[in-house]
Parts: C-alpha cells; structure tokens; sequence
C-alpha cells in the first residue's frame, strides 16, 4: 500500500511540477530575478501548494494518525539553527544559478537535456559529499 | 488572468494534492531532497522512495504527452552552473534539511518555525543570486 501511495503521490507531484512551470527554467530564474521584468507567476505555485497543504495538514495534524490508522512520521528538531540556516542558504545559491531545485530536476529529467544529467549527478554527490565535509557532518 | 499564471495556480494546486495524498495517506512528508537521499542511503525499505522518484519523472512526462506542451528548453546552457548548481543544492538540502518541498510546501503548512526560516532564507538567496547572474551574464528571457 505504501509503495502505491507513493507512485501515485510522485505521479500527481511531477504532474503539477511540469504544468505549474516549475521545471522551465526560464520561468524559475524569471521569478528569482528582480529585474527584466520581474516574472511573478511562480508566486502562484506556493500559493496553491499551501492552499491544499495547510488545510489537509492542519486536518491530518489535528487526526493524529494517517487516514488509514498509521503513523505520522514528523520531524523532531523544532528550533532554528545556523546549520539550518546556511544550509538553506547554499541550497538557494545554487537554485538560483541554474533554476532547478530537486524536484524539478528530476522531473525535468525526461527532456533528455545533458545539462539537466550533469545537474542532477552533481546534485546526488553533493548531497553524498555533504557528510564527509569537514564541520558539515550531521550528529546522528 | 493570463494562461501561465493560471496553469502556475492549478499546477500548484496538483503539486498541494500530491503531498496531501502523502501525508494523510501515508504519514510522509512529500520532502523530495530527503525521499532522494534515503533512496540511496536509507537503511531498511526503500522501495517506495524509489518508486515516488519514478512517479516524478513519469509525472512530468505524462503532463507533456496529455496537454501536447513543447519540453521546455534551458535558461542557462553552461556546463560549469550546472555543476555548481547542482553541488551546491546538494550540498545545500543536506544541510538544510529540505527544499522547497519539504519546508515549503509541506513544512509551512505545519507551521513549523525552521521550515519558514528555511524558506525565506533559501528565497532570499536565490533571488540574490538569480538577480546578480542576470546582471553579469544577461537576463534570461
């Protein structure tokens, strides 16, 4: 069951990643650049992902198990940190050099685009390198 | 309403299902950096954050074969932005725990103080450098 909530959930997620815009990059470095007229669309994809988010997540929240009875798996650290924050930082960093950020890179995958191969590696072995940095390692 | 902004409505509206389908069903949250890294480093059963990133690109690819859209083409065609780009997301998510998926759409919604920290910091860098790009390579149209 678990496996076919997910293929359906990533199926409808890459759906709305390639209608909303989001895996154009024209689009995403339109909205991120303030000048050159500013291409505000994208504002309306948050928009709409919170909309159902915050309705359905308060509602699930407040339910205390999934529809089907199982666990909510949540993530326990709650407070702001600067590992937290620069981290966030360097994602925006690199999210704004060449328009993608993961899910529209995967998505975005099905071109068949070279630079967009090239991107998603990199990315993988970013995230795979980010442990063995040095004062970057996550305390398990 | 001009036709891009609604398909960027309806689309984030699709997007929103799809993590609500996740969560309410599954107890998940539709995080698409930390499903990626646990496919690959995850102990235990991976099959279904394997099988979420399937759903992604088969997504996408449905939406361009149904609605008859053109496969856009790329903003920036450098090889060396794509690396760097691509590193330092990598990079970036790990440290920061979530992208715009995980604190945007599904950690706001839980109104957790770190996801909206999060957020506004990974916008304001990317409009930073979004901005200073387009400034010293030409704006991308």
């Amino acid at each position: 069951m678990m496996r076919l909530i997910a293929l359906i959930s990533g199926l409808v997620f890459g759906f709305g990643l390639a209608l909303s815009g989001m895996t154009d990059t024209h689009k995403v470095l339109g909205f991120l650049s303030l000048f050159h007229g500013w291409d505000y669309d994208l504002a309306f994809v948050m928009g709409g992902a919170l909309i159902v988010t915050t309705l359905t997540f308060q509602m699930t929240l407040r339910h205390g198990e999934t529809l089907l009875g199982g666990n909510l798996h949540l993530p326990t650290a709650c407070e702001l940190d600067p590992k937290l924050l620069s981290g966030s930082a360097i994602f925006g960093i690199g999210w704004g050099l060449f328009g993608y950020c993961p899910g529209p890179a995967l998505t975005a995958l099905v071109y068949l685009e070279p630079q967009t191969y090239v991107f998603t590696l990199a990315m993988v072995a970013g995230m795979l390198v980010h442990d063995k940095l040095p004062g970057f390692a996550n305390k398990q | 309403m001009a036709e891009s902004t609604l398909h960027a409505l309806i689309g984030g509206l699709v997007i929103g299902l799809a993590a609500a389908l996740l969560f309410a069903l599954a107890g998940r949250i539709a995080g698409i950096s930390g499903i990626l890294y646990g496919a690959l480093k995850q102990a235990g059963d991976r099959s279904w954050r394997w099988l979420f990133v399937g759903g992604l690109l088969a997504g996408g690819a449905l939406y361009h074969y149904l609605s008859g859209q053109p496969a856009p083409d790329l903003a920036r065609e450098s090889y060396p932005l794509a690396i760097a780009g691509g590193l330092l997301v990598g990079i970036g998510v790990r440290r920061g725990s979530g992208c715009t998926s995980g604190h945007g759409v599904c950690g706001i919604a839980r109104f957790s103080k770190r996801s909206i920290g999060a957020t506004l910091t990974f916008m304001a860098a990317g409009i930073v450098t979004a901005t200073l790009v387009n400034l010293l390579l030409g704006a991308v149209s």
